[in-house]
This record gives structure tokens, C-alpha cells and sequence, in this order.
């Protein structure tokens, strides 16, 4: 499927969902509580089957923390990036994929441990890298008082 | 049965837990595997990373865009070519420079020695994993060749930074050609004997034929990219799928195996060296004239937005996510290292093998850990 039979695509599924079209791929916009289901859907419809989950980026947005997911077709060779965000700072929360993609463990992992975003019904979530002393440090606002790193 | 036997048999039903690494030498760096072991049976294991964390991805945030170039080489040091070429091309994407023929030549032909060199080094060390010493000197033997090409080139010889946004950082040595063309008519006698030492070899077959099996549907679950994804029957060749550079100009094959198991990982390592001096064979005679860099401002800044790209490493697919915010450093930079998301899949495929075959598992995917630390 091209960008805008994929965006067509996502349209049927819900259409409350804010769909663009990026230079290079399909982007969707998700509420971290549509997350999950949209993800199922996507891995399981035999029109997409988005069976390749390629990576999971955190970013701070600076009032948000966000998480962007690139999903790729193995039989279709298409795919989407889906992003979700979310503005509780403290106690983030998101559904976690690993249910759907064993790849998933490792990567929501490393998320959670440089972005402290938590991931409920992750079946093993810890810090990867760094210990739990550690702040979590691909937030904007972290700072390290001994390797000053400055923009 | 006297008592004493009653206990060690009972023993051996309970669970133990020893410690691999983080200094053992199979592991190839500071990687550290906690095993829980039944007897000899692997029951589960829980690799713990982040001895070598630099966090790359928080430095490329305040540093420049040349300036990340040099760090992707300290990522997967062996493979340190094709990841400074993954930032140029984003950069250059994102920029929509059009670089000239002769780059993408150039950084083609570097791409594969780098894969051949990379493989080389896999072959010596993991000959050497499981016994076999003469390995490593052959290996490492070959090897030094293309290093020094790299050096009379580039002037470093693993750590290249060759390539800089908008082309190469100098133009070839004028022994380049020849010199690539000794190498290829050298390592195409070399390369049957890596065959006669090892491939054929009744005690290597015995350990890894049957171990460490990798379902085609477990490989994309786990994405598990590379070689050690191609074994398994998982087409993700970007150089095939994605053509990037001059990859879309050559011919060869998508090494593809469907065993999944340590042998055919290893296979296909062997086989893509034969693959990647074949594309070398097509375009060392007629690399195209014309200018090796294209000018660029001397401050490069992104126009806002997203950018992904894709490379196949000697390991898997390597990818970077550029958001910029149109200033001269990255907003956020996002590497999807090939090794990071291979290590998910080890406790996957060793479990219910001895312990013994772990390192012949750990070492057929091939990992370089400051690839999974960064």
C-alpha cells in the first residue's frame, strides 16, 4: 500500500485518529490509550500486517514525553511510524507492545531506562544501562552535574 | 543408591546461576551474561549491558552534524564505514543534495570491503570460540590487507571517518584500483581455504549444525536483521529492499538460507564475502569522474522536521531517526543499532542447549558491544 491507501487505511479503523502525510512515510497520531489497539490491529489485519516492529524512539518534546514507533510490512514492504504522546512528566505511562512483538522487550526497555516513560504489561521492565541512581538522561531537563554537556 | 548419589542427582534438578563475562572472552567485549543452568541446560538467561554506555545518543543532541560523524564510528567499530555513511545520507536526504556518481561508487566499494573485512574478523574469532586457533591468523591475516588499503586511503585503518556530509572527506589514493583489484584475485584463493579449515571441519559441524534454532517467524518478531536474520529465511537485505548509494546499479545475491540454525549463520557470513567481492568486481574498473565532495555550508543545519534511513551493516540493519528543530544540532537522534536488538533474541534460542553451545550461539550473532551499549 502507498501513503494515502495506508492513511485511507487507519481512516476505516477509527476515524477520529489525526493521520499525515510525512515526506517519507504515513504518520499516526494516537492517544496512549488507542495505542494498543491500533498496534493489534495493524499486526493483525491480513491487508497491512505490519509484522516487523523497527524501532521505538523516545523523545521529550519538552512539555511532552513521546514515543514514536516504525512499523514495517515484511510481506507489503510498507510502512508507518506511530506516535503517541503524553504530558504527565511523572508517572508516564503507555501500554506496552510486547505482546505483539517479542523485540519490543528490549527496546521499551531502553526507553523506560533514558526516559523513565513506564510501560504496564511489560513483563520485565528494569533499567538497562544505567543503575537506578541515575536520573534519566535524554530528558531535556536532566542534568549532569560532572560531564557538563551543553547546547 | 547411596545417599551421596541420591543428593547429587537432586542437586542437579535445582537451578544455578553463574556469571558469563563481563571479562570472558567469548563474549567479545564487556558483555555479561547471567545464566541460570540446570545441570549443563541452559534454563534462562539475562544479559546485563551498559558497561561501555556512552550515551551517543544524548552527545549527538549538543554536537554538530560533521561532528557526529565521528562518533558513529565508535558504535560498531567494524562496521564503522557504512555507519558514518547512514548520517551523511540522512543529512543529505534531509538537505536533498544530489551527490555525484563517483561518491556513491566509492562509498559502495568501501561499504563492502568493510563487510568482507567485518566477516573476516567473525570467521577468525569465532573459529577461535570454538577451538580452532589457526582461524584467528588467518583471519586476521586477510584481514590486514584491506586494512591497509583503508589506511593508504583514509588514513585510519578501523575507525575510518572517510565520509562527511556532502561526500568523502578526501578523494582516493591513486593505488586504490590496483590495489583492490590484487585483494580480490588474493582473497578469492584465500577464501576456499577458510572452507577447508573450518566449514568442513567434522568437530565445527558437530557443534553447530542443529543449534540454536531460529524460526522465520521468531526473526521478524525479535527483528533480528543481518546475516543472522537472512539464516533464518527473513529477507532484510536494505541493500536489496531500499537501494541506497550505488547498490541499485550492481548485481547480487540475497545470501538466504532457511535452517535458521548456528551453521547456516555462520554460512551466510561466508557466502556474503563472495557476494560483496562480486560487487566490488563491478565497479572498481569504472568508477565515474567527477567531484569527490560537494560543496556545504560550513554550518549545516536540518530544515525541521523527521528523517529516517536505512543501511545494512555487517550486522543488520542499521537505522538513524533525525528530528531536527532546524538548528545546527539535533533536537533528538535516534540510532536503531543492528547488535541491541539481536541480543533480545539470545535467551530465545538457547535455552534447552548446554552451555558449551551458548558460546557457539552467542558467537554466530556476531556481536560488537559498543554497538548494544552506545
Amino acid at each position: 500500500m502507498n501513503k494515502i491507501e495506508l492513511g485511507e487505511f487507519i481512516k476505516s479503523t477509527d476515524k477520529d485518529l489525526e493521520i499525515k502525510e510525512g515526506n517519507q512515510f504515513t504518520e499516526v497520531t494516537v492517544p496512549p490509550l488507542k495505542l494498543f489497539s491500533l498496534a493489534k490491529q495493524l499486526k493483525e489485519r491480513e491487508e497491512v500486517k505490519f509484522d516487523f516492529l523497527v524501532c521505538i524512539s523516545g523523545i521529550d518534546y519538552g512539555a511532552d514525553l513521546g514515543v514514536v514507533y516504525h512499523l514495517r510490512s515484511t510481506v507489503y514492504e510498507h510502512t508507518i511510524v506511530l506516535k503517541t504522546r503524553t504530558s504527565d512528566r511523572v508517572t508516564p505511562k503507555l501500554d506496552s507492545v510486547t505482546e505483539l512483538w517479542a523485540t519490543a522487550e528490549f527496546l521499551e526497555r531502553e526507553v523506560y531506562d533514558l526516559l523513565g516513560i513506564k510501560f504496564t504489561n511489560h513483563p520485565d521492565l528494569r533499567r538497562l544501562f544505567l543503575d537506578s541512581s541515575w536520573g534519566f538522561p535524554l530528558r531535556k531537563d536532566y542534568v549532569d552535574d560532572i560531564n557538563i554537556v551543553t547546547k | 543408591m547411596d545417599i551421596q548419589v541420591k543428593e547429587l542427582i537432586a542437586d542437579e534438578k535445582q537451578e544455578y546461576i553463574i556469571n558469563m563475562g563481563p571479562q570472558h572472552p567469548s563474549t567479545h567485549g564487556v558483555l555479561r551474561l547471567v545464566v541460570s543452568l540446570q545441570g549443563e541446560i541452559v534454563k534462562n538467561i539475562e544479559p546485563h549491558i551498559g558497561y561501555i554506555h556512552r550515551g551517543i545518543e544524548k552527545m549527538c543532541e549538543s554536537i554538530t552534524y560533521p561532528q557526529i560523524i565521528h562518533l558513529t564510528d565508535r558504535m560498531d567499530y567494524l562496521s564503522a564505514h557504512i555507519n558514518n555513511e547512514a548520517v551523511c545520507l540522512t543529512v543529505e536526504k534531509a538537505l536533498e543534495v544530489d551527490i555525484t556518481d563517483r561518491i556513491k561508487v566509492i562509498r559502495t566499494i568501501m561499504s563492502e570491503l568493510t563487510r568482507i573485512q567485518s566477516h573476516q574478523l567473525f570467521w577468525a574469532s569465532y573459529g577461535m570460540d570454538l577451538g580452532g586457533q589457526t582461524c584467528f591468523f588467518y583471519g586476521l591475516r586477510d584481514r590486514e590487507k584491506i586494512l591497509d588499503i583503508f589506511e593508504e586511503t583514509c588514513g585510519g585503518r578501523m575507525l575510518v571517518s572517510y565520509n562527511c556530509p556532502g561526500g568523502l572527506m578526501y578523494d582516493i589514493h591513486p593505488n586504490f584500483q590496483q590495489r583492490v583489484k590484487d585483494f580480490i584475485k588474493y582473497f578469492r584463493k584465500a577464501l576456499p581455504e577458510y572452507d577447508t579449515i573450518l566449514t568442513g571441519n567434522v568437530i565445527f559441524r558437530e557443534r553447530s549444525i542443529g543449534i540454536g534454532p531460529l524460526t522465520l517467524k521468531d526473526a521478524v518478531s525479535y527483528g533480528v536483521t543481518g546475516p543472522s536474520g537472512r539464516a533464518s529465511g527473513f529477507s532484510c537485505d536494505v541493500r536489496k529492499h531500499e537501494p541506497y548509494s550505488a547498490y541499485d546499479r550492481v548485481n547480487f545475491n540475497e545470501v538466504i538460507y532457511n535452517e535458521g540454525d548456528t551453521y547456516h549463520r555462520y554460512l551466510a557470513r561466508i557466502e556474503e564475502m563472495r557476494e560483496s567481492m562480486n560487487i566490488i568486481e563491478q565497479l572498481i574498473d569504472n568508477i565515474p569522474e567527477g567531484s569527490y565532495a560537494i560543496k556545504m555550508k560550513p554550518i549545516i543545519k536540518l530544515p525541521e522536521g523527521e528523517y529516517f534511513q536505512r543501511v545494512e551493516t555487517a550486522r543488520g540493519e542499521l537505522d538513524v531517526f533525525i528530528i531536527s528543530d532546524g538548528n545546527k544540532n539535533p533536537f533528538r537522534l535516534k540510532f536503531r543499532s543492528p547488535n541491541f536488538v539481536n541480543l533480545g533474541v539470545l535467551n530465545h534460542i538457547s535455552k534447552g542447549f548446554k552451555i558449551a553451545d551458548l558460546v557457539a550461539i552467542a558467537g554466530s550473532l556476531d556481536f560488537v558491544i559498543p554497538d548494544i551499549d552506545r
